[in-house]
């Protein structure tokens, strides 16, 4: 798991400037390239909010089983801001995210007073209460879940029901969610963070407060997986029991293996493999549960640092 | 001057010729079947329903006709996003024309929200949710083949009929529970019944067996089920396992498929009743269409869901055959403007708030001494007609019915 060494150095920061540039040009050129604008917008919004898991995973070492109900909040808030409350959508995002870092910060407290499985168990069992939640409270529409969301104009002018408007606004969010978190694992915070993931006591004897970073950096990643379901409600125009369901932790698990947990650019990846496997075989009508557990089961056995660790490996700097 | 007046003779000159022009486009009407083909909707439409539809172009006989018509499907593994950017995708860029079947009434909102967008055309045959014709219609959505309110009422008041007065409710505790509790619930009042007590399980309950023995215990005539799915296929199980139906209670299940039955069995399942609007051995109409779709279908006999799919494919192709486009807003029009009359249905039309209405049966789930072989599985209690089957267009809350 710790393949990838925290250390900084010039030329694996250009080796990432460099993929760093090839993704942000996939998504500008991906639409001419005829892949679907929404299908892409979908894999920016998990992108968001599979690196935001992998900041908890890949640089603190804590596995959260119960992260869709930060997804899944922000994206029911949104969508009641935008729907009944009439909010624009900056600020609709704004309200889910707020939410689901508050709700990060209540689930925080609890959960990183334990590790390991029972880190896992307590935010899988969180995720349950707030999916029970959604499937009773009464603004949630239940099982209908809330439909036909507007998506509004974004500071008042910008139309969004104009697909390349939304495709834009996404993309930048996408982008400016990313660069948060490459700067958060490249900061001296990141570098704590990392220091705790090798080995907590030693990082408690040098004087830090783990408990504080902890929870911090769980916070932000609450925060930012917010960020990605609000985004994600505003794209497809609906807020569903699906996003909070504890399925939806497990995909992001998924995601994360099939990239490369602890690697920058490894969730954006993962995000677009199982993504594009449930939208393409999909209409190919293929059993897509099984294949996707096929390839889950693959990725473990063969290449254990998923395709951008094991890419990595082969040119020696951590992607 | 001049240039405005050619401009304005070029522009009608296009008019004339577009109109001329068979308005199919791109030459094909593409059908697309979205509904769920490997998890638990699979059985009472998925592949089947892709049967179905071919079933009916054939038997409209499109090719003679020399309308080329396609058929596409896809899994949309009952997640509202999957179903909506498949919509989108299949609208956009696969020129799809007409949506069909959708089960998971959330993942039908969805597709209903984006073919009311795109102005082209949406057929549900799976989904349950009365929403579609009421708070959500859309001029573009037509519900075929059942929902919500037809089964809570169909089942409700014709159980009442049959002098079966006192209920007992066991209910999923969720929206959709609570609704087809409330639903049902006022129609066995309204029918001279009463409802003893109802008990609330939680969603995907595996242990009913408190719940069944309070329904017991309760000594009401009818149990209700106001739920779905695996809890329902669990509720009949246990019940069974107590004996409750040979103690003398029935057991009323409110969205039950024929599929359920064959995979419970009679043994387990007898004395079950429900509604359905389909069964093939009804008629000699129904048994001839099942004759041809089990081949087709690992010999498997048709759902109403797969029925229902066949029926308004038909009515579709009569539709665009009629307008001689497949333009969504136009076809959807037709549709409801044309009666429809198909071997399955029998005849019927569909209303303005996109409500396709035709009678309802009320069955019981024979005995195995009865069953004279297998999917011989229904004894028909009571038919209800087709105008009191389904909710009256001005109770459903429908902006196209109050605009009249």
């Amino acid at each position: 798991m710790s393949a990838v060494l925290p250390t900084v150095k010039s030329a694996e920061v250009g080796a990432q400037r460099i993929v760093f540039g090839v993704m942000v040009a996939f998504f500008l050129i991906g639409p001419a390239l005829g892949m679907y604008p929404v299908f892409l917008m979908k894999v920016m919004c998990f992108a968001l909010f599979a690196a935001a898991f992998n900041l908890l995973i890949g640089f603190v070492g804590l596995l959260s089983f119960g992260h869709a109900m930060f997804l899944g909040t922000a994206g029911y808030v949104c969508a009641h801001a935008a729907k009944v409350w009439g909010f624009t959508p900056e600020l609709a995002i704004v309200a889910g995210a707020a939410a689901a870092g508050l709700l990060g910060l209540i689930a925080g407290l609890l959960a990183i007073r334990r590790q390991g499985i029972y880190f896992a168990m307590i935010t899988l069992a969180l995720a349950q209460m707030i999916f029970f939640f959604c499937l009773q409270a009464p603004f949630t529409g239940g099982e209908d879940g809330i439909q036909a969301v507007p998506r509004g104009k974004l500071l008042g002018v910008l139309d969004l029901s104009d697909v390349w408007n939304m495709y834009g606004t996404v993309l930048i969010i996408f982008l400016a969610g990313f660069l948060l978190i490459y700067r958060t694992v490249h900061s001296p915070f990141g570098q704590v963070l990392k220091a705790i993931r090798e080995n907590e006591p030693r990082a408690t004897s040098l004087g830090y407060n783990t408990n504080r970073y902890k929870l911090m950096a769980f916070v932000l990643s609450a925060t930012l997986s917010g960020v990605a379901g609000a985004t994600n409600a505003l794209v497809f125009q609906l807020a569903a029991l699906n996003s909070v369901h504890w399925s939806m932790s497990g995909e992001v698990v998924l995601m994360n293996l099939v990239g490369g947990l602890g690697t920058i650019f490894g969730p954006v990846v993962g995000a677009f493999v199982v993504l594009a496997m449930e939208n393409y075989l999909a209409t190919l009508g293929f059993w897509v549960t099984i294949v996707q557990g096929a390839i889950f089961v693959l990725c473990v056995l063969a290449f254990r640092r998923g395709i951008i660790g094991e890419l990595g490996r082969l040119i020696r700097k951590p992607l | 001057m001049v240039f405005r007046k050619l401009a304005l003779a070029a522009s009608v000159a296009m008019a004339m010729a577009t109109a001329a022009h068979a308005q199919i486009s791109d030459g094909v009407i593409k059908i697309g079947v979205m509904n769920d083909q490997s998890s638990l909707y699979a059985d009472i439409s998925g592949p089947g329903g892709v049967v179905a539809a071919k079933m009916a172009v054939e038997d409209f006989g499109a090719a003679k006709k020399g309308m080329k018509v396609e058929i596409i499907s896809a899994d949309h593994q009952n997640k509202p996003e999957v179903g909506s950017s498949i919509a989108r995708q299949w609208y956009d860029v696969d020129k799809v024309d007409v949506i069909l079947d959708v089960p998971t009434s959330s993942v039908a909102l969805a597709v209903n929200q984006v073919t009311r967008e795109k102005h082209k055309l949406f057929l549900v045959s799976g989904a349950a949710t009365s929403d579609l014709t009421g708070k959500a219609c859309s001029p573009n959505t037509i519900h075929w083949t059942y929902d919500t309110w037809m089964l809570a009422h169909g089942t409700g008041s014709a159980i009442v009929g049959t002098g079966k007065k006192t209920w007992f409710f066991l209910t999923a505790d969720y929206a959709f529970g609570h609704a087809l509790e409330r639903d049902t619930s006022e129609v066995v009042k309204a029918a001279g019944g009463t409802v003893l007590g109802a008990v609330r399980h939680p969603l995907n309950a595996q242990d009913f067996s408190s719940f069944l023995l309070q329904a017991q215990t309760s000594k009401a005539q009818v149990i209700g089920l106001a739920n779905a799915g695996g809890d329902t296929i669990n509720s009949i199980k246990q019940a069974s396992e107590f004996g409750i139906v040979k103690g003398g209670q029935s057991l009323a299940g409110m969205l039950v498929f024929i599929s359920d039955i064959h995979a419970l069995g009679l043994p387990t399942a007898q004395g079950l009743i429900f509604t359905e609007t389909f069964y093939w051995d009804r008629n000699d109409a129904s048994r001839a269409f099942a004759k041809r779709f089990a081949p087709q279908y690992k010999g498997n006999m048709p759902t109403m869901v797969q029925a229902g799919i066949y029926s308004s494919v038909l009515h579709y192709l009569k539709a665009v055959e009629a307008t001689k486009t497949d333009d969504g807003d136009k076809v959807a029009a037709k549709m409801k403007e044309m009666p429809t009359d198909d071997p399955l249905f029998g005849k019927g039309r569909v209303r303005a708030d996109g409500r396709k209405i035709h009678d309802a049966y009320l069955v019981e789930v024979k005995k195995p001494s009865e069953s004279k072989g297998p999917w011989d599985y229904y004894k028909v209690l009571a038919t209800i007609p087709a105008e009191k089957a389904f909710r009256p267009e001005s109770e459903g809350g429908c902006e196209l019915v109050a605009k009249k």
